[in-house]
């Protein structure tokens, strides 16, 4: 699997962090050069260099860029030993058993891998993550929607994007600029909060509506999140699916198990509007789109209230019958 | 943001930065115990090794090489395949680092890996105990302290709640699916607003599109199926044995699934309010009208379930062929606005 050129690669590259770690001062290239590339051509040199510096960074490595002195102005490079390594970490048995269960929760291929290399920094440092003794609900995140992954990045580095999002399943897409604030799962879907820029205003985005890519709209860090923002809060101030009233309904017995399992009044056998007794009366809580669902009960199911979501259901059956003629 | 292939010097190097702080850390440790603490199989650990022997600080005298103390290493053949059958007749191997003193602490977490730990912490104290939530609290304290001084990671990303009953309920089937043993259902089928019990074989938890699902063979269908986990309404692990043998479906083309011998080409016209039909349901063919107007044809397998999606889209849907699914149709929504027409309530 690793071929010789593969470890002589690794070989490189841990010798030039070590080499970057242990010098108090800023490393000249020239310098780099002569001890870990002999045999290279300068420009072969300057290639390797500049791609496996890179490497090491992407690794989070912090390599700094500084002048060897006033006189000279070749580039030197070092690595701060403070900003290199983790910090001290001191978990109890019992936390750091919770910790260990932190890699079972993503559903999600790049953040499952990126708990996976937390998790072993930190064993590294010390920690036991023994998970097995400890008795814990299992819990797991999805994050199935495509944007998702644009939308971490974005959040966290301060990221200005740019997307075609559609509000509703049947509406045209439109072009949106937002300045992200956060992320927020809410009954199984993703959704970002932040400031529409074209609208002025919060909005709320369901990840799942975005069309196509996600792209950034300014440099990372050009703006600021409101100080105390709270994304969970906005979120439900704004989704339109967060408004809910109280619905009574008619349920035929025998039907609508969809809905009695979260009713929260139940009158058991009262008159229906058909002058029959086998109907419960229910009352449960909904938000727009109550009519799609009710509608889909069909004769089981008659709205008592709000009238506004009655007269609905009466327009939509009219259409129906009008539209047979 | 794609990861390198598995063999790549990047992630040996990022292995090795770990590696080399653990042994420090311990001493002297099993390269078994190394293999399973770090998650990395014996024979990698031990190539991930060879590369640390040629590694030290830029003297180039043998006394700045970092000390590698590993039995296994030598007298072996260089021969991949023989080397972790090497380690696994040596369980005892032990392996130990040294001259690594500027190496002693891993790097550390990188603005993804501490925020993907927070998060996921964070998803585990919404559904733990109330035992539990203060030591998830004490946890998440000194991480977030720990992986970025200054800022705050992942302060914005909240995973919301799944609820303590949904958490048990997942504990429960994991436990039935790893012993192998049968479950009862009791659950709710919406396309035809039914509840139902069922005893079924569990063969995997699955997640698809927001939601999950126990992927089970169910005894009562006589098929596999799966069940969404928030519409069983109870589970209870059977001591009998599961008596079927399947591996875990291929979730990777969506979770519908039809037996199309006994389903029935239906054709639906569509105004533009349902024109997501065709993207949301798997459709034979979809042609464009005249007004707006989708035409779309799809096997149907259950009517109860096509009917109650006209009447979700009504008036948007109407059904083109065949004739009798259309007078059905008609006639439930004919029954549904007699309830009201007839009814003593006022309609507007």
């Amino acid at each position: 699997m690793s071929a010789p050129a593969n470890s002589r690669k690794s070989e490189r590259l841990l010798n030039l962090l070590i080499m970057l770690l242990v010098q108090r001062h800023f490393v000249p290239k020239q310098r780099i050069r002569e001890i870990l590339y002999p045999d290279a051509s300068l420009d072969a040199f300057e290639k390797m260099f500049e791609r496996e510096k890179e490497e090491l960074r992407s690794l989070g490595v912090p390599i700094e860029v500084g002048s060897l002195d006033a006189f000279f102005d070749e580039p030197g490079y070092r690595i701060r030993p403070d900003e290199f390594a983790l910090p001290e970490i001191a978990l109890e048995p019992d936390e750091a058993a919770v910790v260990g269960l932190a890699t079972k929760v993503w559903e999600h291929a790049r953040l499952a891998d990126a708990t996976t290399d937390a998790l072993r920094k930190l064993t590294a440092a010390g920690v036991e993550t023994d998970a097995s003794a400890l008795q814990i609900a299992e819990t797991r995140l999805t994050a199935d929607e495509p944007a998702f992954d644009d939308f971490w990045e974005a959040t966290q580095q301060r990221t200005p994007v740019a997307f075609s999002y559609r509000r509703g399943v049947a509406d045209q897409p439109t072009l949106r600029h937002v300045q992200p604030w956060g992320v927020v799962r809410y009954s199984g879907r993703w959704y970002a909060v932040g400031w529409d820029t074209d609208r002025a205003a919060e909005r709320v985005f369901r990840l799942s509506r975005i069309d196509g890519p996600v792209t950034s709209d300014g440099p990372p860090g050009s703006y600021e999140v409101p100080a105390g923002t709270d994304a969970r809060s906005v979120a439900q101030r704004l989704a339109p699916s967060a408004q809910r009233e109280p619905v009574v309904l008619l349920v035929r017995q025998g039907s609508g198990h969809g809905l009695r399992r979260e009713a929260n009044l139940v009158q058991p056998t009262v008159p229906g509007p058909d002058g029959q007794r086998e109907w419960d009366r229910l009352e449960i809580h909904r938000g727009s789109g109550a009519a799609d669902e009710l509608l889909s009960y069909g004769a089981s199911v008659f709205v008592e209230s709000p009238a506004r979501l009655r007269d609905e259901i009466v327009r939509r059956l009219r259409l129906v019958r009008e539209h047979v003629r | 943001m794609s990861r390198p292939a598995a063999g790549g010097a990047k992630d040996q190097v990022a292995r090795l930065l770990a590696l080399v702080p653990y042994l420090h850390q311990r001493g002297a440790v099993e390269l078994e115990v190394a293999s399973q603490a770090l998650g990395v199989p014996v024979a990698q650990l031990i190539k991930d090794l060879k590369v640390l022997l040629m590694c030290g600080l830029p003297g180039g005298f043998p006394d700045d090489l970092i000390d590698v103390d590993l039995d296994v290493l030598f007298g072996e053949p260089e021969d991949d395949a023989d080397e972790a059958t090497a380690a696994h007749d040596q369980p005892k191997s032990i392996i130990r680092v040294s001259n690594a003193d500027y190496l002693a602490r891993p790097l550390r977490l990188t603005a993804t890996e501490a925020s993907a730990l927070i998060v996921a912490l964070r998803a585990l104290r919404a559904s733990a105990d109330a035992d539990t939530v203060p030591i998830v609290d004490r946890a998440l304290g000194k991480l977030e302290t720990a992986a970025a001084e200054g800022s705050a990671p992942a302060a914005q990303i909240d995973p919301g709640v799944t609820p303590q009953a949904l958490a048990q309920l997942r504990s429960r089937l994991s436990a039935a699916i790893a012993a192998t043993k049968q479950v009862k259902l009791t659950y709710w089928v919406p396309s035809r607003d039914e509840e139902s019990e069922r005893v079924v074989d569990p063969v995997a938890l699955v997640a698809t599109q927001g939601f999950d699902y126990l992927d089970a063979w169910c005894h009562l269908a006589e098929a596999p199926r799966l069940f969404r986990l928030d519409r069983i309404h109870q589970a209870t692990v059977l001591e009998s044995e599961v008596v079927s043998q399947r591996r875990p479906r291929d979730l990777t083309d969506g979770i519908f699934s039809l037996n199309r011998a006994s389903a029935s080409l239906v054709t639906l016209g569509l105004t533009p309010e349902a024109h997501w039909v065709p993207e949301y349901y798997p459709v034979e063919s979809v042609r464009k009208r005249a007004n707006g107007l989708l035409e779309i044809d799809l096997l149907v397998g259950d009517e109860q379930w096509l009917e109650r999606l006209l009447l979700r889209l009504a008036p948007a849907a109407t059904v083109v062929a065949p004739a009798a699914l259309a007078d059905r149709f008609r006639s439930t929504a004919e029954a549904t606005l007699t309830l009201y027409e007839g009814s003593t309530v006022e309609t507007a």
